[in-house]
């Protein structure tokens, strides 16, 4: 178990590793005049170069990665080209936001899409018929088209919740869950269809198997066979399933920041990729990269608790 | 496999009727089912609207009218009405859907073409090649995809397209895992062994055998992406990432987000446009899965619809009295276990039902053991399950009378024979490794159905005495392992044991030995009759394989088609079967006494050395 | 599962059968796959007609095709399902370059011996029952006229009944064609039934051989004894002896272990 968890850490190393490098070669490497940006068309070119050599934009390529590099490994992610301020801390202050919105979408998606695949696979029917709707229901409405349509319902047609903005939890419990709930549900229900019908297909399979038989055979109950069996040996997949679909997530949460005016990841990367901030662009993927693979070592985790296959 | 459906119960008239459809090509029936056609019509005219922009608008898309600003729909020359800077809803949404369509061209070809070829490279290369592959295909696929899309937008320089080409990179990954794992089933089959023994080419099997297999699913998933990406798309550009001359239904959403205190019908056109694309392809995407699942989709739906519970045991129409007198349980009768009349049918795709035991009758005495045998499709092992109450819950099970030591279980609700299993009947399967759960324990396994009846500490002492009892060396230890870690007999040594815990008056075994090699077959034979001996079962044995009857039964049951042929002690069946089919089958065993005799064929060229 | 081959030699004679005999993990199936080019062995040698075919070039091995075929166990899996048994059957033809009108006829031709009605051409092997289906499976084996057809289990999926037919055409289409047979299996009445020389392997290597008769009726190797008195027979009275022998022949070699763990 052990060795098995060290190699995907060192595979999570390697994806952190890999992506970062890449992402800094293709966009330091894009030649984007940020002096020029910074500054504006009304600087003389003298400016710029003095800019230039201020931000390091001078040095050969390899040279800026190996600062960046050594940077992060000390914690320093380097400021922002506009706001002077630290990525690193920028970035921790709005991590709140965004962990918020996509841990709240997280367990809506995991409670609904167990029960409702559990329910589908044992009983079928009408259940099988909702499962299939919500699904296509969740690949034909994009996020920002639904997340504009609750905003509307939601915020301005019933005034229920805020519009906009966030509330965090330490200032009040009940704003901050009001002010993530409509983007969250948002998220959820792209995951639910996906992961709901993932639960149903493993159930099925499993249902169908003949360790099933036998323990009904030797007395088992209902109950039992149900919860403990096939849905232990179904969530191993499903789990798989989940690990990608926090991954999309996440990203859709960076879309649908925008309509609910949140200041989280989305905000910041957008902001950040228009200006050209590389520091910033890169502190961001590196923060997400770093999310994935944490989410990823805590499913091979359980993965391992749940398939003894995996921890001998 | 489905358990469900034991090769006991194939009927050749389903078949027939499922190989005509099939002959039609795949498309054809895309047609013919209305959700197909439909989608594919939707998607025709979506596509067309947006080819024929130029001829069906009045303005350019780009061109402002301030006299128009915020025009509703409806106004002439301005038939979904202007947006605020007074710009033509309509010729938008006609330059969008081209965008739209384009986006999902890039976004899906670039993801079938990386993840095709590769998925087909590393499934049918294996070993090393598949290993690295995947390995990078997987770590691709946790890529935060998104994250990056944005983040590499400066690199396109605003064009949209690269954009998509650069999201149908992270989408490869998805074709990937799925052409990679068909072709390593299909690489696994033993037709592709054949084709490659015929001296077929790698690149003929590829094309003949891999690729038909890989196609199809390959086509749903491209549904799916290029919806993707139009979503994608659209949302990028409502971020405001991309060129903001280009009109699109992002552009389009974001300007009428703007708007929409004051105008919020404007925000109806692109999610309209963006639905009815989106809707037609993943509607498409999934009427095509049901025409490759072919005509028995339908039928494995059904039979997959109630899958918890079992099928209930009805007394049989003209049995009335039989069934309300074994209300009050009467142990008058001396059998063990006694069918009248055992009915059992399942529904088929037509509403008609499909009869696999029809009729039988069967005894068994306490302390004696009875073999079952027939060919496939005999309905032995349905009569076996439908005495355990384990056929599925659409069976539909029904005799005069069906008792298990004087109790009758025909009480309309599976409670008296959910209260025998473990208990007074108890089974023995087939295949030995796949009986156990791999989650659990083989202990705790064994325990769960056992602790009902009595406290865990006498439970656990009563396995472990009985797991050294059917000879597995190290009780403790066997208790603690996992079911991978034991060995096929050992296994059946455990699920016996699992069996006879509880003291059970009637064991009824399925083929208990046909999984297994032949000197453990002969151990595991020993064992059961030992443990008949001791425990004064009765055993309902059901088997093919007449050396397994002659070894351990004292009388047989023959059955073929669902219906019993004879029946009497097993020396009277072995040396004076009195109907012709029990003869045919006798005389089809290989008898023992003669080996072949004449001599090689005359040679028509050498042989192997 | 892994099977581990310990210095096997082997020989197989123009029309012959060669039945080879043992447990699940014996070697057997490595044995035949080697031969047919399927899997490639670590050391040792095949020769066909005295060519050393061991380590051919796929190119050159398929060549081989004309001479050496195969009838795989499992009739459900060795048929692709999507191809019409006419497209099956012409796939070693087209391997070897022959099309259009005398494939058809060499179809028809291959459907007519092993006894299947011509319109089955245009069937699929869903159609078929699982005796049939090898039936097919044989088709497509004699297609090329082999020398040499290897037979994995090809009788152990099969009801009693189509068994022992499927068996007689074995016989009789070697009695024809003059074809060798190596016949891999556990079954040794099946084994008696068909070959006219029997090998026993236990662990991957070859404990005895010789003369169908001489192997199965007295046996010189314990693990050979052992097989044969644990396979049952269809007879309560005989079983009953079989069994008691077998039971002193346990107490006497004291080996019951071996069978105990199986791998």
């Amino acid at each position: 178990m052990i060795v098995f968890l060290l190699r995907r850490l060192g595979a999570g190393l390697v994806l952190i590793f890999v992506v970062t490098a890449a992402t800094f070669f293709l966009t330091y490497g894009a030649n984007i005049p940020v002096a020029r940006n910074i500054l504006g068309p009304s600087a003389t070119q003298d400016q710029v170069n003095l800019l230039n050599t201020q931000l390091g934009l001078d040095q050969p390529i390899l040279q800026q990665y190996w600062t960046w590099l050594t940077g992060v490994l000390t914690g320093d992610l380097g400021t922002s080209y506009f706001t002077s301020e630290p990525i690193a801390s920028a970035l921790a202050s709005r991590l709140p936001v965004t962990l918020s919105v996509v841990l709240v979408a997280s367990i809506i998606t995991l409670l609904l899409s167990t029960v409702l695949g559990i329910a589908s696979a044992a009983r079928g029917g009408w259940l099988d018929t909702l499962l299939q709707s919500v699904a296509t229901f969740s690949y034909i409405f994009p996020a920002i088209v639904l997340g504009i349509v609750l905003v509307y319902v939601f915020a301005i047609a019933l005034r229920l919740v805020p519009a906009i903005g966030f509330v965090p939890f330490a200032q009040s419990p009940v704003g901050w869950f009001l002010s993530v709930i409509l983007p969250a549900v948002v998220l959820a229900i792209g995951g639910i269809a996906s992961l709901a019908a993932q639960i149903r297909g493993s159930m099925i399979d499993e249902l169908s198997r003949d360790y099933i038989r036998s323990l009904r055979s030797r007395g088992s109950s209902e109950a039992s066979i149900l919860f403990r069996h096939a849905l232990r040996n179904a969530a191993g997949p499903a789990l798989t399933t989940f690990s990608l679909l926090f991954i999309t997530m996440f990203g859709s949460s960076l879309f649908i920041e925008k309509i609910f005016a949140l200041p989280g990841y989305g905000t910041f990367a957008f902001t950040s990729t228009i200006q050209g901030d590389l520091p910033a662009m890169l502190g961001v993927t590196l923060f997400s990269v770093v999310l994935v693979v944490i989410v990823n070592l805590l499913v091979d985790v359980l993965q391992g608790w749940l398939n003894p296959k995996v921890r001998t | 496999m489905s358990v469900y459906d034991p090769s006991d119960t194939t009927t050749p008239a389903a078949v027939e009727g499922g190989a005509e459809t099939r002959r039609a090509g795949a498309f054809l029936r895309l047609l013919r089912k209305p959700m197909g056609l439909g989608s594919l019509l939707v998607l025709a005219v979506v596509v067309v609207l947006g080819l024929l922009e130029p001829v069906l608008r009045t303005h350019s898309p780009n061109f402002t009218s301030l006299d128009f600003i915020n025009a509703p729909p409806g106004t002439p020359g301005w038939p979904l009405g202007a947006d605020q800077y007074g710009r033509d809803i309509w010729a938008r949404a006609l330059s969008s859907i081209n965008v739209s369509v384009i986006s999902a061209l890039i976004g899906a070809s670039v993801a079938i073409l990386i993840g095709t070829v590769f998925g087909l490279i590393a499934g049918y290369r294996g070993q090393r090649t598949d290993a690295a592959t995947s390995w990078v295909f997987n770590l691709l696929m946790t890529f935060p995809a998104l994250v990056l899309v944005i983040v590499l937008t400066p690199l396109t320089g605003g064009a949209y397209q690269i954009t998509m080409a650069i999201f149908g990179f992270f989408l490869a990954p998805g074709i990937y895992r799925l052409v990679r794992n068909l072709v390593v089933g299909v690489r696994n089959e033993l037709y592709v062994d054949a084709a490659r023994v015929s001296g077929l080419s790698n690149r003929r099997i590829i094309s003949r055998h891999v690729f038909y297999v890989v196609r199809g699913p390959i086509i749903i998933s491209a549904a799916f992406m290029a919806s993707a990406a139009i979503s994608v798309q659209a949302g990028l550009a409502f971020l405001g990432l991309g060129s903001t001359q280009v009109p699109s239904f992002g552009v389009m959403t974001n300007d009428a987000f703007l708007n929409i205190y004051g105008q919020p019908v404007q925000l109806v056109w692109p999610s309209v446009f963006l639905a009815l694309l989106n809707g037609a392809l993943v509607l498409l995407g999934n009427a095509y899965r049901d025409v490759l699942a072919g005509p028995q989709a339908g039928r494995k739906r059904r039979r997959t619809r109630r899958l918890v519970g079992e099928a209930v045991p009805m007394a049989a129409p003209g049995a009335q009295s039989s069934a309300v007198s074994a209300a009050t349980p009467d142990r008058g009768e001396g059998g063990l276990l006694t069918v009248r009349n055992l009915r059992v049918a399942y529904p088929s795709t037509d509403g008609s039902e499909r009869e696999v035991v029809r009729g039988l009758d069967l005894e068994v005495n306490p302390g004696e053991i009875v073999g079952l045998v027939g060919e496939s499709g005999s309905g032995k092992t349905q009569t076996a399950f439908s005495i355990l109450g384990l056929l599925p819950k659409e069976a539909r099970v029904s005799a005069d009378e069906l008792r298990v030591a004087g109790d009758s279980l025909l009480d309309g609700n599976g409670a008296a024979q959910r209260n025998l299993r473990g208990g007074v009947v108890s089974y023995v399967p087939q295949e030995p490794m796949s009986n156990l759960d791999p989650s659990y324990t083989i202990g705790s396994q064994l325990m769960e159905g056992l602790k009902r009846t009595m406290p865990r500490k006498e439970a656990k002492a009563a396995i472990l005495a009985l797991l050294e009892r059917v000879g597995i060396p190290d009780p403790p230890r066997t208790f603690k392992a996992y079911p991978h870690q034991i060995s096929g007999g050992m296994a059946q040594r455990v699920l016996i044991a699992g069996a006879v815990v509880s003291r059970p008056k009637l064991l009824i075994a399925d083929e208990p030995t046909t999984a297994l090699d032949v000197t453990v077959q002969a151990e595991i034979l020993d064992l059961l009759r030992e443990l008949q001996r001791e425990l004064g079962m009765g055993v309902l044995l059901v088997t093919h394989n007449f050396g397994v009857v002659a070894d351990l039964c004292d009388r047989v049951v023959v059955m073929r088609n669902g219906e019993l042929v004879e029946e009497g002690a097993v020396r009277d069946i072995f040396h004076a079967p009195s109907q012709t089919y029990t003869k045919e089958l006798i005389a089809a065993i290989l008898d023992e006494e003669t080996t072949r005799s004449d001599a090689p064929a005359s040679p028509m060229g050498s042989g192997v050395s | 599962m892994p099977e581990v081959l310990k210095g096997i030699s082997l020989n197989v004679a123009a029309g012959e059968t060669v039945g080879l005999v043992g447990e699940s993990g014996s070697g057997k199936t490595t044995i035949g796959r080697a031969v047919l080019g399927l899997a490639k062995p670590t050391g040792g040698s095949i020769k066909f007609e005295g060519e050393d075919i061991t380590h051919l070039p796929s190119g050159e091995r398929r060549r081989l095709a004309k001479d050496v075929q195969v009838v795989f166990q499992d009739p459900y899996t060795s048929l692709n399902p999507a191809l019409q048994v006419a497209d099956t059957l012409s796939e070693p033809l087209i391997a070897q370059g022959i099309r259009g009108a005398d494939a058809r006829k060499r179809v028809l031709e291959l459907l007519d011996r092993v006894g299947l009605p011509t319109d089955s051409a245009q069937r699929y092997p869903r159609e078929f029952s699982g005796g049939q289906r090898q039936r097919v499976a044989i088709a497509r084996a004699l297609a090329l006229r082999p020398k040499l057809i290897v037979c994995d289990e090809p009788v152990s999926a099969l009801d009693l009944t189509t068994q022992a037919r499927v068996l007689d055409l074995f016989i009789e289409l070697q009695r024809e064609t003059g074809v060798a047979y190596l016949f891999i299996t556990h079954d040794l009445s099946v084994v008696r039934h068909i070959s006219h020389r029997v090998a026993v392997m236990f662990r991957g290597e070859i404990v005895e051989s010789g003369p169908t008769g001489k192997v199965t009726t007295a046996p010189d190797h314990d693990y050979t004894r052992r097989l044969l008195l644990a396979a049952p027979t269809a007879d309560p009275d005989r079983q009953a002896e079989r069994r008691a022998e077998r039971r002193k022949l346990l107490a006497t070699t004291g080996a019951s272990g071996a069978a105990v763990n199986l791998d």
